[in-house]
């Protein structure tokens, strides 16, 4: 076996060491670590992922889940399916973990400024857009109308609870919840997301919606923003998933179509992978 | 509320909006308007369908009895649709029980007069029976993503 | 043009051990369990002499030629991807402590001459350099770029082409144009093996004005030169229509015909290990059983295995047929879209080395006959 020798090769592929600062157990199966960057500071886009390496066991992409302007702790939240994401999940405050990255494609958060948002959040889907939704609270003047529509399998899986009951206290976003099915009990609305699309105010014209979660969930909300609400399939970004090593575009695993989700993507506009939707094993 | 405001209520909601203002009259003289509070039960599951609701404002949850597991959110309803069809087919029974999450305010038809107005007023019998044909369609396809893995596996 | 040489049999003996002398392991083409593969070199004795492949879709034996070429074979299932991107390697190391991981120190990269390079697999070479070095913008990685700058490249035009080539469908011989140090072709003249030696870089005619004995060619010799390649050119055994290739592919995703391939394709992944341009790979991770010292360690990869695409516990390509049309529409069409150029090179080496003779030339000829892309079925497809 030979070793690789390039110094920038191994700065491609070197996991650099982030401090656990804490872990927070969200969901029954989800938790969130707070990492520190070993420099101080940690420069992303809200959207982009990075590669958490859990020492020895194996790497995952993992889209970050704080604000964007907080560079001194970068929040990753992660659910439990995997060796390498329970790895992650044993770990306790001042283990280490490794990180490469940020990566991927942001949401377009500048290039949406003076219109309306529609956040469109699908279970742990959420993750990858809190740094958008960050991102619209804290330049809210940058932006129309903010809307949030978050839809889950039962009460209990409802990502980051306490802090959307907050997002729906605000006065300057609209928020709303749905879950798959609920016991008595439950308040809220009960039945797929999309149909809480018709619940809220937004100008489709000039809307930009950034919808994240499964697949089936991302393809059918395009469907019924482009179908029900006539809005431009250009105007709806969506965010891809597929296995991945490298994350650099060299490994081949996550392509999609033409696409490298890595580096083309992770959010794509939707029109650019509509078309591969409908093909079974792209 | 009088019978004018009544039809005017119903010419704003979704399911009336563009209905003939004769037609709206018609519907409006055996309609009531009724106030729920949070947690009224509306109908009751297995129970006699002997009202039709149109809902102006608020929320409504409709529950299954699932043995063993106790009341089971199927879906909730709000501002701008109808609420259960159970009134309009034999054997006019309601498959669910209907709760109001939120004060509610609905709007009620006598199941029977207005079965007899659709069978009268054909066209607008027609017409009914289509968009009711397009929400239990909407209901069904919504249901049908209720039963795949819509938001990915949580377990 | 450069300066055009010519020499015997000796003068390439000298070159290989000039390249030697100057620090490089030069590898060259070698018979190893009756295939001819790439292999460290010490002279022009352990060439091939006299050998030659007879390749047909699914077949390969070597023979002797009855004359002394030691050029006279295209192909083996080896290539020189091995060299640059190795099937496995550790990418990186580190130990765990207290504040931390720190990274193992790394060895220097070797330095190599490749001696017999093909002109499809200069196409390779210059492939592979775009997918290493043109993603996102970012550095090579797998010690790619180090080991290729180092590389001195040593081309051998081809005078014999072999039964499952198409490099002139793919525009990428057989004759070389750029992309190497030194070029070779090999010549019958008058009786004798003749050598004609081109240099295409300043280090490649330094070596050629510093080897001993070799005499400039006459018109003659050099003529002699462009006819044994213009014949090659001729002699191709396979064809491949490129025309709207990545059209026809991407349009035809839902062609029933990725079933009936899969009907045979034994999804085993020879076709992407033979391949000289694929690149697909994946990263081992391994701990010491302390649990201080960590590996990582890429190894090759193929997109033929049910666990590439493997995700959230199922696989994403399920079907061989989608794991073929994965290969196929990669290489010839959504190849283009990413790196500009078709990531096939018409060496012929799938074809070969498949098990079951699958011949991509084929393939491509059998879609183009069911094009369904003027149908309801070819709606939509790849973007």
């Amino acid at each position: 076996m030979e070793t690789l020798t390039d110094p920038a090769v191994i700065d491609q592929m070197t996991p650099i060491p982030f401090r656990v600062r804490s872990v927070r157990e969200e969901l029954s199966h989800t938790f969130t670590l707070e990492l520190e960057p070993p420099d101080g500071a940690f420069e992303f886009l809200p959207g982009q992922f990075t590669m958490v390496y859990a020492f020895g066991i194996g790497e995952v992409p993992i889209s970050i889940s704080s604000s964007a302007s907080q560079t001194g702790t970068i929040l990753q939240t992660i659910r439990r399916t995997g060796a390498v994401t329970h790895a992650l999940g044993r770990l306790k405050s001042g283990d280490y973990v490794g990180i490469r990255g940020p990566y991927g494609t942001p949401w377009p958060m500048d290039d949406i400024e003076g219109r309306d948002l529609l956040i469109i959040g699908g279970g742990i889907g959420l993750a990858p857009l809190r740094p958008a939704v960050y991102h619209a609270l804290e330049n809210r003047d940058d932006y129309e109308r903010v809307v949030i529509l978050y839809g889950t399998r039962t009460p209990d899986d409802i990502l980051f609870e306490k802090e959307q009951r907050s997002w729906g206290d605000r006065t300057d976003l609209s928020t709303l919840m749905t879950v798959d099915a609920a016991d008595r009990g439950w308040n809220g609305a009960v039945g797929v997301v999309t149909r809480l699309i018709g619940r809220v105010g937004f100008d489709p014209a000039n809307t930009t919606a950034m919808v994240c979660g499964p697949e089936i969930m991302m393809t059918v909300t395009a469907e019924r923003l482009i179908e029900g609400h006539s809005m431009a399939p250009e105007n709806i970004y969506v965010t891809m998933e597929r296995n991945m090593k490298c994350a650099i575009g060299v490994c081949g695993h996550c392509q999609f179509g033409s696409k490298f989700i890595c580096t083309d993507g992770a959010v794509f506009p939707f029109p650019e992978v509509a078309g591969l939707f409908d093909i079974k094993g792209v | 509320m009088t019978e004018d405001s009544l039809a005017k209520a119903l010419g704003d909601h979704d399911f009336f909006r563009g209905l003939q203002a004769e037609q709206l009259d018609d519907l409006a003289a055996i309609a009531t308007k009724v106030e729920m509070a949070r947690g009224d039960l509306i109908f009751a599951e297995g129970g006699h369908a002997d009202s039709a609701y149109a809902i102006v404002d608020g929320s409504v949850a409709l529950e299954l009895k699932v043995s063993h597991r106790g009341n089971h959110i199927m879906q909730t309803l709000h501002s701008g649709e109808m609420l259960g069809w159970g009134w309009l087919f034999p054997p006019h029974r309601w498959s669910f029980s209907a709760l109001a999450l939120d004060p509610t305010t609905l709007i009620r038809f006598d199941a029977e007069q207005l079965r007899l107005l659709q069978d009268e007023d054909c066209a607008l019998g027609y017409v009914m029976m289509k968009r009711f044909a397009q929400v239990m369609t909407n209901r069904l396809a919504a249901t049908r993503l209720q039963l795949v893995d819509f938001y990915g596996n949580t377990h | 043009m450069s300066e055009m040489y010519v020499s015997g049999q000796s003068g390439i003996g000298r070159l290989i051990q000039a390249l030697a002398e100057s620090g490089h392991a030069v590898i060259g083409p070698v018979i190893r369990n009756q295939a001819l593969v790439y292999d460290e070199i010490d002279g022009v004795e352990d060439l091939p002499k006299g050998w030659t492949d007879l390749q047909e879709p699914g077949r390969y034996r070597l023979e002797h030629r009855g004359d002394e070429k030691l050029f006279g074979y295209v192909v083996g299932p080896a290539s020189w991807k091995q060299y640059l991107s190795p099937p496995e390697a550790v990418v990186w190391a580190g130990t765990i402590g207290t504040e931390g991981f720190k990274s193992d120190p790394v060895p220097e990269p070797p330095k190599y001459a490749f001696f017999g390079v093909r002109p499809c697999e200069l196409a390779a070479l210059r492939i592979l350099d775009n997918v290493y070095t043109s993603s996102n913008g970012l550095p090579t990685v797998a010690g790619y770029t180090a080991t290729r700058e180092k590389a001195f490249i040593v081309a051998v035009n081809c005078s014999d082409p072999g039964g499952n080539c198409f490099c002139v469908s793919m525009d990428t011989g057989p004759t070389a144009k750029a992309g190497y140090d030194i070029s070779i072709t090999e010549v019958v003249h008058n009786g004798n093996m003749r050598y004609l030696l081109t240099s295409g870089s300043e280090t490649g005619a330094e070596v050629l004005a510093s080897i001993e004995g070799l005499n400039h060619a006459s018109s003659e010799e050099v003529e002699a030169g462009e006819t044994v390649l213009a014949r090659a050119a001729d002699m191709m055994g396979k064809r491949l229509d490129t025309e709207d290739l990545p059209n026809l592919l991407k349009g035809n995703a839902l062609n029933p015909r990725w079933e009936s391939i899969a009907d045979k394709c034994l999804a085993c992944a020879n076709c992407t290990m033979v391949c000289p341009t694929c690149f697909c790979n994946t990263v081992d991770d391994n701990l010491s059983l302390d649990g201080e010292h960590a590996t990582r360690t890429r190894k090759w990869d193929s997109c033929f295995t049910l666990g590439f695409s493997y995700m959230h516990g199922q696989p994403m390509r399920e079907s061989v047929g989608a794991r073929y049309r994965q290969w196929m529409t990669h290489k010839l069409a959504t190849w283009v879209d990413q790196f500009g150029e078709m990531g096939c090179v018409g060496c012929g080496r799938c074809i070969t080395w498949c098990p079951v003779g699958i011949d991509i030339t084929q393939e491509v000829e059998a879609i183009r006959r069911g094009d369904l892309r003027d149908t309801h079925i070819g709606v939509g497809g790849y973007v």
